[in-house]
């Protein structure tokens, strides 16, 4: 609790300072360098590897908006933030893109003036229980032991959805997803909760997976989606289209592959303002011509990306489900470039 | 045999019986284990349970220690290492998670190309400690200097050091050794002189910057003597004044266009690069040095008779020490950039140590402020009959006695802030306790893991850690004069 006013009071402070920088873009530009506030560590979304390179679903957000802004994919700092810190690191000024699978939700838009610039991936909160337990649905879970990680939505959603349903539950509070595997491989709780992502990434690392069930019922809607400061509007923009161009890209069938050739051939009047050989779209948000174009090249269209880190050929083994582009009965829908 | 004074004895010994050995019960492991662990019934009951709960840990621990993995490239593979050596349901330590990332663990994100630098940094340290703390003996020292130079200039030679480095380091330790010797003191210039030689070395960049903040240095030092003979209090102050402004307005265009003119730079490292076992040491030892002399002028400016500097001193312990050491990393990470201009980009690694440094030395204040207090009355009042000035009774009688007194709660201190530096994780450094393992963590290979990389930083926290206080112990022997 009392960090909880801590924080909002530190988010206080942020709002009456934090317009100190205005001018998002031309400060990247100057520093040659965009400053992507990450997760330290989550399996799939973002994590370095033994060189300390970083890779993930986050990540190659970053990668995208470095390629659109600064025509390098390689010029990001990340900078990791924790849980708790990471909404203040992004109003103070220390990153100028969040990019670090957090809820968008009403008080975060509003309260702590962010800007959120479009939903990356669409997540839910679920449970994980032992096979041998014989839960096969939520709504069994009365009275059980859950470890909860604390200081995120979740924790909130646990207690909304059991306050709705009637159901007593007894929290065991966990720091961090390492420490929610041990003490549920432990025993100290009968689930573990947490979005349906990490859950499916924790399972998959477990020695006997298959002794272990996420239960069907998803209790929240976490749509995970970068932020940017508020009162900069012009920024937002930016990260926001270049969001959408990665999703409009996979719809289009614009792949890292194949881009140079539609470049030169695509008859499509959509691709060809996407690719910047029609229509100066650029110009409107002080990019130049290609700016699209760099940022589906870094590391590919949203499909592209969702395979490489958390798709269905990786361990981690996600399903697109909600994160399937509008016309597969997805969520992903970019609005038109035009 | 008769006595010839007496009369005839009513009794007399003919013959000494033979020494026999002392009964069972009073002699070695019997007499040991009696006295020690079977003195009576309930003592008796304590030492079984307690042999019962090591027995119980050992029975517990061994079999995954036995167990343990360490060629391996992932934790599935460990798993089924360990499956197809000690059958199914075995449970073993997978410890090639360490061997696969002992480097980031030691290096954080250091480009491994350069894994020399800091470890060259490392060695030299103790180079730099030998003349303060090995000043007493001359066999001790001999034998640290000699054991830093040969584990790093064999670690220098296994990270590839390039030849005109490696030539460096071998030049400066063979320097060491010798003036070690006869000329110890010497070294002192050494030590003066390595914390610059150390933060060139980590973070790169052009060397003029040394060669410029010693200039600024050099000018201060000039103005000390020239202002010096107009008055005493003139040299202090404008020799301050002077160095400020050499180093504001002089040395970093100076050290540009020297740059340009001739480049002596070497390739820069960020400080996010910088983590694991490498960034605790530098906050330790930042934090160490600057600690404790700062605790010492925040003690004496406590005790002091100016009602200004005292108080001052008080705000300043009281506020630091009633306050969480994480809030002021907080501080450091978020509210500093509010402050300063926007655009100012403050290295967060220096923010870190600059609120560990004022962190321990509050308490580090309070620790020597004791060792004053326990120092009697009469040698304050002895320096003062001698006619000893304020800072000469301090230098020569007060402090000397004190800092002896305070030895074990200095160390203290120092061991306190060495295992605080993990708190850094909070503004998401990688220090190696959480945030490394947890970056390890999120790569798929590791998942899963958990007790193995808390055992490994474990143990280099207690070396670290256990070395220090053995180091106080020995101190404390070597100052020992018994005159109390």
């Amino acid at each position: 609790m009392k960090r909880t006013v801590f924080w909002g009071a530190l988010a206080v402070t942020a709002m009456t300072a934090g317009a100190a920088a205005a001018d998002t873009l031309s400060e990247v530009k100057n520093r040659g360098e965009l400053n992507c506030g990450v997760n330290p560590g989550l399996v799939g979304f973002a994590a370095p590897d033994a060189n300390g390179n970083w890779a993930g679903f986050d990540v190659d957000l970053c990668k995208a908006v470095a390629a659109a802004v600064l025509g390098d994919p390689g010029k990001v700092k990340y900078v990791p933030l924790t849980g708790q810190t990471r909404f203040t690191g992004l109003s103070s000024g220390e990153v100028d893109l969040l990019a670090r699978n957090s809820t968008w939700s009403f008080s975060r838009d509003t309260d702590l003036k962010l800007d959120f610039a479009g939903v990356n991936y669409y997540d839910g909160q679920g449970f994980m229980v032992r096979k041998d337990l014989g839960v096969t649905s939520t709504k069994e879970l009365d009275g059980a032991t859950i470890c909860i990680q604390t200081g995120t939505t979740t924790e909130l959603n646990l207690a909304d959805y059991f306050k709705a349903n009637g159901m007593e539950y007894q929290p065991v509070n966990i720091d961090s997803n390492a420490e929610g595997e041990q003490q549920y491989m432990a025993g100290a709780c009968d689930a573990y909760t947490t979005d349906i992502s990490g859950l499916a990434a924790t399972r998959a690392a477990f020695a006997d997976p298959e002794n272990h069930v996420i239960l069907p019922e998803v209790i929240s809607k976490e749509p995970l989606a970068p932020a940017v400061r508020h009162g900069d509007n012009n920024w937002g923009d930016i990260v926001r289209w270049t969001l959408n161009a990665l999703i409009a890209a996979e719809e289009y069938g614009i792949t890292s592959k194949n881009i140079e050739e539609l470049a030169k051939s695509s008859e499509n009047p959509e691709v060809q303002r996407i690719l910047g050989v029609t229509d100066d779209l650029g110009a409107m948000i002080g990019l130049d011509k290609e700016w699209a174009k760099r940022a589906i090249q870094a590391s590919g269209n949203y499909g592209e990306i969702f395979a490489a880190n958390v798709g269905e050929q990786t361990p981690i083994g996600l399903a697109r489900g909600l994160n399937a582009q509008w016309t597969q009965g997805g969520l992903l829908y970019a609005q038109p470039f035009r | 045999m008769s006595n010839p004074n007496h009369g005839p004895d009513a009794y007399l010994r003919e013959e000494m019986l033979p020494e026999m050995p002392p009964p069972p019960r009073e002699t070695g492991m019997v007499k040991w284990l009696h006295e020690n662990l079977f003195s009576g019934p309930v003592n008796a009951g304590l030492t079984v349970l307690g042999l019962l709960i090591v027995w119980f840990l050992f029975d517990h621990f061994y079999p995954w220690f036995a167990h343990s993995v360490w060629n391996a490239s992932s934790l599935p593979e460990c798993r089924k290492i360990i499956a197809e050596t000690w059958g199914e349901g075995a449970g073993g330590a997978c410890f090639a998670v360490i061997r696969e990332r002992w480097n980031q663990y030691i290096y954080g994100f250091y480009p491994p190309g350069l894994y020399w630098r800091p470890t060259l940094v490392f060695g030299l340290l103790f180079v730099a400690l030998a003349p303060i703390l090995f000043s007493i003996s001359r066999n001790i020292r001999r034998i640290v200097l000699l054991t830093a130079a040969i584990v790093t200039v064999l670690s220098l030679v296994a990270l590839n050091t390039p030849p005109i480095w490696l030539g460096v380091a071998v030049a400066i330790f063979a320097v060491a050794l010798l003036v070690a010797e006869r000329r110890q003191m010497w070294l002192l210039g050494f030590s003066a002189f390595y914390p610059l030689l150390g933060v060139w070395l980590i973070w790169g960049g052009s060397f003029w910057w040394i060669i410029m903040i010693l200039a600024g240095m050099g000018f201060g030092s000039l103005a000390f003597i020239i202002a010096g003979r107009l008055s005493p209090l003139l040299a202090g102050s404008s020799a301050i004044v002077v160095t400020l402004l050499v180093w504001v307005f002089l040395s970093g265009d100076a050290a540009k266009d020297a740059e340009n003119l001739y480049s002596l730079a070497i390739a820069r490292v960020d400080s996010e690069a910088i983590g694991g076992f490498l960034l605790a040491i530098t906050i330790g030892v930042a934090g160490i040095t600057m600690s404790l002399p700062l605790g010492i002028v925040l003690a004496l400016a406590r005790r002091s008779d100016m009602f200004l500097v005292s108080s001052l001193a008080v705000i300043f312990i009281e506020f630091i020490r009633g306050v969480p050491l994480i809030t002021l990393l907080f501080v450091a990470q978020l509210l500093l950039n509010y402050f300063l201009p926007p655009g100012t980009s403050f290295d967060i690694v220096l923010r870190v140590i600059i609120m560990v440094t004022l962190f321990a030395a509050a308490y580090m204040a309070e620790v020597i402020r004791g060792g004053l207090a326990a120092l009697p009355t009469g040698q304050y009042e002895a320096a003062d009959a001698l006619g000893l000035d304020y800072w000469k009774a301090q230098r020569l009688i007060v402090l000397p006695q004190a800092l002896k007194i305070s030895i074990p709660g200095i160390v203290s201190t120092f061991i306190g802030m060495f295992k605080d530096t993990t708190l850094v994780a909070f503004v998401g450094l990688y220090e190696p306790l959480k945030n490394i393992s947890d970056a390890v963590r999120a790569n798929i290979e590791w998942k899963g893991i958990y007790w193995e990389p808390f055992i490994f930083v474990g143990a280099i926290f207690f070396i670290i850690c256990f070395s220090m206080s053995r180091y106080s112990m020995y101190l404390e022997r070597r100052l020992q004069r018994d005159n109390r």
